[in-house]
């Protein structure tokens, strides 16, 4: 995934969430194989500006070679909720009250 | 030198038939014993060394066997050593290969210079050079390949030694057994990491009770393991410190943040099956 990718997802997104009054947004990043910081932030950026949008956002699907580069690159993607899988993903919303 | 290219290079492509009977019988009389298998694989890899020998000498000389010229040649005795090493042979008996194959071409210097012992003695020096940087190539290609393969039987022997096992319906554990060094705490990690992914499990106990000593590196690593699982979405909790891997750690100064630690992997398990909204009831008997 590059920058320019990143940032018309976050442009969508958001615009998404407003137009279908959208109050969950899970992201799989399962075909994802390489995260770096950029996109790290990004992930970051588009969760809170959900969460602004009173929308709840998951990040499901994080492959252990992202997940041991956030963690070198000390991203703690603070703030975003994170399943291993769409089903676990669901759940959390579900849990969130969201249906 | 003007002769140095073209007499090895001809006797090689005149008398290529009988220089190819005459390695092959040294080269067999030395594996000592007699397989059909094992000497059609030589008389194959002879044949292609001869011609890509006579071809490498007659383009570019006995001197750079670096050079592009070579090549071919490289190549192939890389192909024979890599064989050589994956069938057992040893390093000597590798470089022989290219050995044996000096005396029948100093045979043939000898018959064709007798008359012009000089040149005779330029000619034997040269050859005598080249098939030592060629017995030496052939021992380092061989060396590299052992080393590979070295390498990787590490690398599979580390898999195999820390495997992860399914406790319970979303519950992994992780029983580390022995010294763990970097390079095992890393294969350590991605193992679990895949296998939370693969099984969707909810948490990874990490059970060091075997492990004898815990050094900062060490600490770190199974620090960043549980970073990385929680962020993909799962937690660990580490389980089966001793006494004095407690003290340990609180004199390194290691900081465990927020991972849950229990001394005993019941203990964990306890603690597992809350977070996974399970129970263990104790039938009235």
């Amino acid at each position: 995934m590059h920058d320019r990718l990143a940032m018309t997802l976050q442009d969508d997104l958001t615009n998404r969430i407003v137009k279908d009054r959208a109050k969950g947004v899970l992201i799989d990043i399962s075909a994802l194989d390489l995260v770096d910081s950029f996109i790290g932030r990004m992930i970051n950026n588009i969760a809170a500006m959900a969460k602004i949008l009173d929308s709840h956002t998951v990040l499901v699907g994080m492959q252990p070679a992202v997940a041991m580069t956030l963690v070198e690159l000390g991203l703690t993607l603070r703030g975003v909720k994170t399943a291993l899988n769409v089903e676990q993903g669901m759940k959390m919303l579900k849990f969130d009250n969201l249906f | 030198m003007p002769n140095e290219k073209s007499r090895v290079g001809k006797i090689l492509i005149d008398h290529q038939t009988a220089l190819l009977e005459g390695w092959l019988a040294t080269l067999v009389a030395r594996l000592g014993r007699h397989e059909t298998a094992v000497e059609s694989e030589f008389r194959n890899q002879a044949t292609r060394f001869l011609l890509l020998l006579g071809n490498a000498i007659n383009i570019a000389g006995c001197s750079e066997i670096d050079s592009a010229a070579w090549t071919g040649t490289r190549q192939l005795l890389e192909e024979i050593s890599a064989n050589r090493v994956r069938q057992g042979y040893s390093s000597i008996e590798t470089a022989n290969f290219v050995f044996s194959l000096k005396e029948p071409i100093t045979a043939y210097l000898q018959n064709e210079l007798a008359g012009d012992p000089s040149a005779l003695v330029i000619e034997i020096t040269a050859t005598d050079a080249l098939f030592d940087k060629l017995g030496l190539f052939t021992v380092e290609a061989y060396q590299k390949t052992r080393e590979q393969i070295i390498l990787r039987q590490e690398q599979e022997l580390m898999e195999l030694s820390t495997p992860v096992v399914q406790l319970w319906k979303d519950i992994l554990a992780l029983p580390l057994i022995d010294t763990l060094d970097s390079a095992r705490t890393q294969v350590i990690m991605e193992s679990l990491l895949q296998k939370l992914v693969d099984t969707g499990a909810a948490i990874a106990i990490i059970d060091i009770t075997g492990v004898p000593t815990v050094d900062t590196l060490v600490a770190q690593h199974l620090l960043k393991t549980v970073a990385a699982a929680r962020l993909m979405g799962a937690d660990c909790i580490i389980s089966g410190i001793r006494p004095q891997i407690a003290q340990t750690i609180v004199h390194l100064g290691v900081d465990l943040q927020d991972v849950i630690t229990k001394a005993s992997l019941a203990d964990a398990f306890e603690v597992a099956l809350q977070r996974t909204n399970a129970a263990i009831v104790q039938k009235a008997s």
